[in-house]
C-alpha cells in the first residue's frame, strides 16, 4: 500500500470569539491521514470533532497553525473541490429528484451533460438506489435519503469523502446496514474517508485509524491503528479482537473525561 | 362536496341577518313616507317596501344581483354604464402595478440580500412607504404624474399609429398603476427577503464544499426555497394592487373604473350601485387571487413541494 499523505494538520488552533467569551474548539492537533484510510473522530460533544472535520473542509479556519489537503492548503484544497462532504442530515433539495439532488454538484462544477448522467448511474448504483432516481426526497426514508446525499458526495469523484455523523439520526438496524454497505463502498472505491461519530462500536467496525478526542479544549487524546482486517463481515464485532481496540477507545475517552472533573 | 353544508349554512345565515337588517335600517324612510300621508303601513306592506327601494340605506341582496345583471348582461361593453367596462379599466390598473410592484418588491429583495448597506437601507423605507396612508398621497401622485405629463399608458399619437384609436383604459393608465403598485411591492419585499433567506447554513455550506458562486447559490438554492413565500407574498401584492388602483380612482381623471362607480354612486345616493361595484371588485379581487392560487399549486406540485 501507498502512504501518501492526504489531509496534514499541523499545530491546528481554533478559538470562536463569542458573545460570552472565547470558546477554545481546538488545540495543538497534529495528524496525518494517509491516501485509502478510513479514519474516525470520536469523543463526546463538545470536543471539537465536527469542527476539525469542518477545518478540514476550510467550512471553518484555523486561529494558528495549517491543515494540508492533498498538498494545498485547505481553502485551496476546497476552491479545488478536493473532498465530498456528508453533512448530519441529508440536505437534498425538495424541489429536486433524486437524480437532480446528485446532478447539483455536477452543474455547478461543469460537467458535460452526457458524463453528469453516467456518473450518476454510477453514484445511484453505489448507494444501492438505482431505480429511485426520479422520486422526489420525501418519497423516500431517512436512510435512503442519507444514501442519496453519499452519493451525490461521491457524483464528482473526489478521493476524499468527508462525513459528519452521517447515520447519527437513523436507528440502529438500518444504522447497520448503511456501516456495512458503506465499508464496500470504501473498499471498492479506495476513497479517504473522515468520518465523525460519537458511536464506539461504529468507529471501531469502520475505521482503519481512530481518532480519540476530548473536550475543553478540544484535543486529541489518543490515535489507534486498527489491527482489523479490511474485509469486515458485521459479526466481526463480537471477535476479541475487536473488543479490545473498543475498550482501548472507552479508556481513552474516559482518560479524557476524567481531566474535566 | 364537503364543504358545501358548512357553506351554504354559512350563506343563509348571512342572508337571514341582511334580509333583516335592510328591512330594519329603510323602514325609517317608509314610517315617514306613511306619516306624511296620513296612513298606515302593515308589517308585510313594510317588508315589501323595504326590499324595493330605489336607493335604501342598505340595499336587499337580490337588488344588487338585478344591479349587477342589468350593468353587466343588459349593458354593452363599451357603455359608461357598464360594469364590466369600469371593471376593465380597473382590472389593467390592478395587473400592471401589480406587475410593477412585483418586479419591484422581488429586485429590491434580490438586493436586500446580497448586499448589506441595501440590507440597512431600504428596509425602513419600504416600512416608512407602508405608514403613510395612501388616500392621502394617492392625489399627489395623479397631480404630480399629470404635471409631467405621464398619465397615459401609450399617447394619444402613439396608440393611434398603434390601434387607429386609443383605447380608453390607456389614458390616465399610469398614475393609478404607480399606486397601484406602491401597496403591491411590500408584501412581495418582506416575503421575497424572508424566501431568500430561508435556507439554512448546512445548505449553504454544501454549496460552499462545492465552491459555488455567489450566483449560483441565488439559482439553485435561494430562489427555489422561496417559491412558497412568493406565492404567498403574491396573493395579498394582488389584493393590495386592487385596493391601490380602486383608491387612484378615487382622484384620477376620467372618472372610470370601479373606485369612480363607487364614487359617483355616494354623489348621487345611489346605493345599489355602490354595493355593486363593491360586489364586483370583491368577486374580481377573489378570481386574481383564486388564480395564483391554481398556479401556486401547479408550480409547487411540479417542484415536488407538495405532497
Amino acid at each position: 500500500m501507498t502512504t501518501e499523505t492526504v489531509i496534514k494538520a499541523e499545530n491546528l488552533d481554533l478559538t470562536f470569539h463569542t458573545n460570552d467569551g472565547d470558546v477554545h474548539a481546538l488545540k495543538d492537533i497534529n495528524l496525518d491521514i494517509q491516501k485509502g484510510d478510513f479514519v474516525s473522530f470520536i469523543g463526546p460533544s463538545g470536543c471539537g470533532k465536527t469542527t476539525f472535520l469542518r477545518t478540514i473542509a476550510a467550512l471553518e479556519t484555523p486561529t494558528a497553525g495549517s491543515v494540508c489537503v492533498n498538498g494545498m492548503p485547505a481553502d485551496e484544497a476546497r476552491k479545488n473541490r478536493a473532498y465530498g462532504y456528508v453533512f448530519q442530515a441529508a440536505g437534498l433539495y425538495p424541489w429536486r429528484t433524486i437524480r437532480g439532488n446528485i446532478r447539483l454538484p455536477l452543474e455547478i462544477m461543469g460537467f458535460p451533460k452526457k458524463e453528469q448522467e453516467d456518473h450518476i448511474s454510477k453514484v445511484l448504483d453505489l448507494v444501492d438506489l438505482r431505480g429511485f432516481g426520479k422520486k422526489f426526497p420525501w418519497q423516500l426514508s431517512g436512510g435512503m435519503q442519507q444514501r442519496a446525499s453519499i452519493a451525490r458526495a461521491l457524483a464528482f469523484n473526489a478521493d476524499i469523502l468527508l462525513m459528519d455523523e452521517p447515520f447519527g439520526a437513523l436507528d440502529e438496524i438500518v444504522r447497520d446496514h448503511l456501516n456495512e454497505q458503506l465499508l464496500k463502498l470504501w473498499d471498492r472505491t479506495n476513497k479517504t474517508i473522515a468520518f465523525v461519530t460519537h458511536s464506539i462500536p461504529e468507529a471501531v467496525y469502520l475505521s482503519t485509524k481512530i481518532v480519540v478526542m476530548s473536550p475543553r479544549p478540544g484535543r486529541i487524546s489518543d490515535v489507534i491503528e486498527s489491527t482489523l482486517p479490511r474485509e469486515r463481515p458485521l459479526d466481526i464485532r463480537d471477535t476479541k479482537e475487536f473488543l479490545d481496540i473498543a475498550h482501548r477507545v472507552r479508556e481513552g475517552l474516559r482518560a479524557g473525561h476524567a481531566y474535566d472533573e | 362536496m364537503r364543504n358545501f353544508f358548512p357553506v351554504i349554512t354559512v350563506v343563509a345565515a348571512i342572508m337571514v341577518i341582511w334580509y333583516g337588517a335592510s328591512v330594519w335600517m329603510n323602514s325609517k324612510w317608509v314610517y315617514d313616507q306613511a306619516a306624511r300621508a296620513g296612513t298606515e303601513v302593515s308589517f308585510g306592506e313594510l317588508v315589501k317596501d323595504t326590499w324595493s327601494q330605489e336607493r335604501p340605506v342598505l340595499p336587499a341582496p337580490h337588488q344588487i344581483v338585478a344591479e349587477l345583471y342589468k350593468s353587466t348582461v343588459e349593458k354593452k361593453i363599451t357603455s359608461k354604464r357598464s360594469l364590466v367596462f369600469h371593471g376593465w379599466i380597473t382590472l389593467s390598473a390592478t395587473l400592471l402595478g401589480f406587475i410593477f410592484g412585483t418586479g419591484m418588491g422581488i429586485l429590491l429583495a434580490i438586493g436586500i440580500v446580497h448586499n448589506r448597506a441595501m440590507d440597512m437601507s431600504v428596509m425602513p423605507w419600504a416600512i416608512a412607504s407602508q405608514t403613510v396612508p395612501i388616500i392621502a398621497i394617492a392625489p399627489m401622485i395623479v397631480v404630480v404624474m399629470s404635471t409631467i405629463g405621464a398619465t397615459d399608458f401609450l399617447g394619444k399619437g402613439a396608440a393611434t399609429a398603434l390601434f387607429g384609436y386609443q383605447p380608453a383604459f390607456m389614458q390616465g393608465l399610469l398614475p393609478k398603476a404607480v399606486i397601484a403598485a406602491y401597496l403591491s411591492f411590500f408584501p412581495v419585499v418582506v416575503g421575497m427577503v424572508k424566501g431568500l433567506r430561508s435556507p439554512d447554513n448546512m445548505q449553504l455550506d454544501l454549496l460552499k464544499t462545492y465552491n459555488a458562486s455567489k450566483s449560483r447559490t441565488f439559482w439553485s438554492l435561494r430562489l427555489p426555497s422561496s417559491t412558497p413565500y412568493l406565492f404567498t407574498s403574491l396573493k395579498i401584492g394582488m389584493a393590495g394592487a386592487l385596493v391601490g388602483a380602486i383608491v387612484s380612482e378615487l382622484s384620477a381623471s376620467p372618472l372610470r373604473g370601479l373606485g369612480a362607480r363607487m364614487l359617483t354612486g355616494s354623489y348621487y345616493g345611489q346605493t345599489i350601485q355602490i354595493w355593486a361595484a363593491l360586489f364586483a371588485a370583491a368577486a374580481m379581487a377573489a378570481t386574481l387571487v383564486g388564480i395564483i392560487g391554481m398556479i401556486e399549486r401547479y408550480s409547487l406540485q411540479r417542484m415536488g413541494m407538495a405532497k
